[in-house]
This record gives structure tokens, sequence and C-alpha cells, in this order.
């Protein structure tokens, strides 16, 4: 019986245990040493293409600390800059400065590249050519110089149109514009990737599109969100010629604030100074201010990270 | 499952906005006066002379703790487009106002005044191996002129002594003061040089790193680069047609350092000159600079050239 019943369908088993058979013996015999070596290889390009990158990073924080390690003390952060007395010089205007300016960064670019990505993900018809030209520019945006957004702001922010001045708002909003587009495509990447079972599962449950975004969509992406911010921040807080075209100064002796005309200084700008002075003393110090720009990143980051794994889901 | 964790976003804007309005706050309450004097002064300019006016805003502030001065390094260029649109109060500068910058404070309706606040040794510096102790003015031109096609040492005229190694040259940035001057002094037109050259930008650090690590290295820059890097490059003596001449705080005194010994300024504005505060911190300018200058690398005033100025500063006050 089990022959008679199985006759056509062992004749089809055997043909498919065949076909298997030979796939694995060509996989096992010839092909897998050469495979072999390739994947070897291309591990070790991996491993190689992580250790430049992290050997890089590692040399300039060693580089940094080495080199400023004489001038690296509690001052640092308490004191302003000297030139007398550089032994006394601290960041701490450079400092406040330069967390002020990221904060208001932050204040602005989040709900701007957040509803720009909500915009073109939820609602934008790609079949407009207007929307596929925002994308497009968006995209472009990433990729302009610093100095050119240094240049804007100077002329629209500064100047111009809107005529703030040379304050600490303005080197904010400058700042913003140059990493918006860094988190416009960092927070369509978040909203992409929430499934659209969800939406639609809260859309046949009769929420509105704006209610499903709301407390659908928004919230699953903010791990993405975060890491646009992230990556934002990073990039923002190193910014030097577009803040030296807005108008930060490098000798600020008192604590700057967000509108006072008075003047405000920020961390690069103080260092790319004092790394190009001709005395020793300047470049311990620019060493030592490279050291506390990496302090106040690493902190702004890890509070970041705490953040975005607070929010991290599996679906 | 998100209805709880949607709030927090609204709590991180809350948080940043309140430390916003905390800052705006802490920003409009000005406090504290021991000194009667009180205002802001701005200056900006050239990345040069910046240390020097640090220092002396740095004393000055210690005097005068509610006169908020600060300092900027657009370089001298830079610092004039601000200046002449009426942005700053006064402006550093390696290298005299020009044609084209009167020009844009004409333009801005700023009138500037200029005092001169230092010396400065141009210094043309090459590395220590380099056997040749001294160049002509013409030789310096024909090596850095725009057009120039000499690439080594050997190819310049009535070199003395002769010397085979591979011409590599270093110099600033064409935003730069020193630049400006450099090319007015040696090659008789502001902005003449050859293009081929590896330009350091503001950071005359590298020229000295480019210089010390070729043979037939040539760089320039201030005073006090030399000064900071004796050992690692070694200046070179200038002859303008009187022999020799070292780049020193002597020479450049005595004014047979020529071409390259150049005066630094500091231009205010006349709108600046008419707050008791700036006025002060003027005076104070030149009564301390000469103290300050050697300290950190600068050839201080002669006494000719300190009266000079104090007696135009007065006038300014005072008219």
């Amino acid at each position: 019986m089990a022959s008679l019943s199985g006759q056509p369908g062992s004749g089809r088993v055997r043909f498919a245990t065949d076909g298997a058979r030979a796939v694995t013996a060509e996989m096992l015999s010839e092909q897998p040493r050469r495979d072999l070596v390739k994947g070897t290889i291309f591990f070790a390009l991996l491993l190689l293409a992580l250790t430049v990158a992290l050997v890089g990073l590692a040399a300039i924080i060693i580089q940094a600390a080495v080199n400023g390690a004489p001038a690296i003390s509690p001052t640092l952060f308490t004191n302003g800059p000297s030139t007398i007395n550089p032994s006394e010089a601290g960041f701490r205007p450079a400092l406040i400065g330069t967390i002020y300016l990221i904060l208001g960064v932050i204040v602005l670019v989040v709900p701007l590249g957040v509803g720009a990505a909500v915009y073109l993900e939820e609602y934008g018809d790609r079949e407009k050519w207007w929307n596929r030209t925002i994308e497009l520019n968006v995209q472009n945006l990433a990729g302009v110089p610093s100095i050119i957004y240094g240049i804007l702001g100077l002329a629209f922010i500064v100047r111009g149109p809107l005529d703030l001045g040379f304050i600490l708002a303005a080197g904010s909003l400058t700042l913003a514009l140059l990493v918006l587009p860094t988190v416009i495509l960092a927070a369509r990447e978040a909203i992409r990737a929430v499934p659209p079972s969800i939406r639609e599962g809260s859309l046949a449950l009769g929420a509105t599109q704006w209610q499903t975004i709301r407390r659908q969509v928004l919230p699953a992406a903010i791990p993405g969100v975060v890491t646009g911010v992230i990556l934002a921040i990073s990039r923002a807080i190193g910014e030097t010629a577009p803040l030296l075209l807005v108008g930060a100064a490098t000798f600020v002796t008192f604590n700057p604030t967000f509108l006072g005309d008075n003047g405000y200084s920020a961390l690069p700008v103080l260092i790319f100074n004092y790394a190009s002075r001709p005395q020793d003393e300047f470049r311990v110090l620019a060493s030592a201010g490279v050291v506390v720009m990496l302090v106040v990143l690493l902190a702004m980051n890890s509070f970041a990270i705490w953040l975005r794994n607070r929010y991290e889901q599996q679906w | 499952m998100h209805n709880v964790k949607y709030k927090f976003p609204a709590g991180v804007a809350a948080a940043a906005l309140l430390a916003l309005g905390v800052a705006a706050c802490s920003g409009s309450s000005d406090s504290g006066s021991s000194s009667n004097l009180s205002g802001n002064i701005r200056i900006d300019g050239s990345s040069t002379v910046a240390p020097l006016t640090e220092a002396i805003a740095e004393g000055f502030q210690s005097e005068n703790p509610d006169v908020k001065v600060t300092v900027g390094t657009s370089g001298t260029g830079g610092g004039f487009e601000k200046f002449c649109a009426g942005e700053t109060d006064a402006n550093d500068a390696s290298s005299a106002i020009d044609g084209e910058q009167k020009k844009l404070c004409k333009e801005g309706g700023v009138e500037w005044e200029e005092i001169q606040i230092a010396n400065d040794a141009l210094s043309i510096v090459v590395n220590p191996d380099n056997p040749v102790k001294c160049l002509t003015v013409d030789q310096l031109s024909s090596i850095w002129e725009d057009g120039s096609g000499l690439s080594n040492w050997n190819e310049i005229k009535g070199l003395s002594p002769s010397y085979d190694a591979e011409l590599t040259l270093f110099g600033p940035g064409t935003d730069s003061g020193t630049f400006e001057y450099f090319t007015e002094a040696v090659n008789g037109e502001e902005g003449n040089q050859r293009k081929n050259y590896n330009n350091v930008g503001e950071d005359d650090n590298q020229t000295v790193t480019g210089v010390s690590g070729a043979p037939g290295g040539m760089g320039y820059f201030g005073y006090s680069f030399l000064v900071e890097n004796e050992g690692t490059v070694r200046g070179l003596e200038i002859d303008n047609g009187d022999g020799c001449v070292a780049p020193s705080e002597k020479t450049v005194q005595d004014g047979s350092y020529t071409p390259l010994a150049r005066p630094l300024f500091i231009y205010p504005s006349a709108k600046a000159l008419n707050d008791k505060a700036f006025d002060q911190f003027m005076r104070y300018y030149l009564d301390n600079v000469n103290d300050v200058a050697s300290s950190i690398g600068f050839i201080g005033l002669t006494d000719a050239q300190l009266s000079e100025n104090k007696k135009k500063l007065d006038s300014l006050i005072s008219g």
C-alpha cells in the first residue's frame, strides 16, 4: 500500500531529494573553499574598516588627552580665557556658549525636522513634482558645506530679513539650519520603519490620520529621531566656520545669554584660536579644550542614547 | 501601548524651553557694580593682533568688571566688513586699511581712526639645514611673485652659497593681513603672489611644521611665530639695498628691517570714541601695551610712536 500510493509521490520526492543532494554536494565540494576564503577576506575587510574608524577616534582622544594633560584641571570648567596668564585659563564662557547653542539647536531642530518628516512620509504625495523637489533638495542640503550656511546665517539671520545681530540665538538658528537635513532624513527613516500594519490597525479602529500619527507613529519613531538628533548635535557642536561668520568671538570673559547683544563664544572657536597661537601653552590649552568638548558631547549623547534605549521596541 | 510613552517628548521640550527661559532671564539681570564704567565693547579683526587686544582687554576688565569686552578673530578683512557695517566698535588690523575697505566704511557711514599699537617683523623662515643666510628683496620677489616658475633653490639668481633643494613654499591664506602686507611689500602689489604654494590659511603653525620638514622649505609669518620656534625654523636676513638685516625687536624699532617691518593697528570708529568706557579702554591700551607686548611675542612701540599715538588719541577723545 505504501508502495502503491507512494509510487507517483516517491518519484517526485526522489526528484526533489536528488536535486537537493546535488546542490548540497556542489556547495560542499569545490565552492566552499573558495567561498570560505572569500568570506574570510570580506570579514577581515569589515574588521579592518571598523578598526580604522576606531583607531582614528582613539588616536584623536589619546592625543588630545596626552597633549592637554598639563592643562587639565577643574579650573578648565570654571575659569574664563586668559592671554596674560594661560596657566589659569579656562573655557567656562565658551562652554556655556556651546551648551546654549546646542540647546537652541535641539529646540529648533526637533519640531521642524520631525514636522517636515511627517509631512513627507505621511501626507506628501510622491506623485506631485513639488514633493519630489522638496525631497531631492533636503538630501542635497545635507551635503552643503557648513561655511555656506554661515554665509546664509550672516546675510539672512544676523543681518537682512531677520536682523537679529550677532547674538547667540542667531548662532543657534544657523547651526539648526545646518543640521536640519540630517534630522529630517533620520526622522523620515524612523517613520518609514513603523510597520504599515500599525497604521492600518489604528485607522481601522476609527482613529483619524492625525491621531494615528500622534499616538502610534511618532512614539514608535522616537528612537530613530533621537539617533538623528545625536548625529545632528555631534556635527553642530564641532562647527567653527559658520560660527565665526555669525559673530562668535574668541575672547569672552562673561557668561553668554541667548539674546544678549554683547557677544558670545563657543568651544570650537576658542580651540581653533588657541591651536593657531605661536606659544606652546595655548596649544596645550587647545588640546585640553578638545577634551572638554568631548566630555560635553559624550554627556549629551549618553543622555540621548539612554532616551533612545528607553523607547526602543521590537515589533 | 504607546499611551504613556508619547507624552515624554512634550516633557523634554518643556524642559528645554524652561532652560531657555532661565537663560534669558539671567541675561537681563546685570548685577554688581564696583567701577563706575559700564558698557559693551566689541572688537573684531586680525587674528595676529587679537592676542594683544585680548591681553589688554583682560587687564582692563579686571579693573572695570562692568565693561564687557569681546574680541573676535575674523581676520583683518573680515573684521573690516563688520566694522564698516557699524557692527563692531573697533577693528584689529595687521595691515593698514586699504582703498576697498575705506570705500566699504564710507558706504556704511562709519568714520574710522587709525591708532598704531605695536610693531611686527614679518619673518621669512627656512629649514635650519639651509645654508643660505640672506636674501635680497628682488630674490624674494622672484620666488614669490605671480607666475614665478622657480622650483629649486639653485634657480634663484645670485644666491650664495648655492643650495640644491626643492623649493617648498608655505604662506597664509589670501584673507590674511599678513598676505596683504607681504605681497605689497615684496611683490609691489597687494595680492600679487604665485598660486602654487601651500596655503596654510590662518594656521601659521602649519608653516612651522611644513618648513621644518622640508629641506628647501620657506614660509613667512609674524615675528611671534619665529620667536617661539627658533631652532625648529630659522629666520632669514633680508637685504633691501643696505646690507643683510635679521628680524629682531631692535632692527624693527630702529627702522632698519625693511621692507618687512610692519605696524599693527587698531581702528576705532568715531561713534565708539564718543563712549566714555571705550575711551578709557583705548587710553588703557596705549598706557599698557608696551608692558604686555614683549611677553606675548609682539614688538612694542618706540617712544616716538607711543607719544605720537597717545597725542592722536587725546585729540580724538577731546575733539
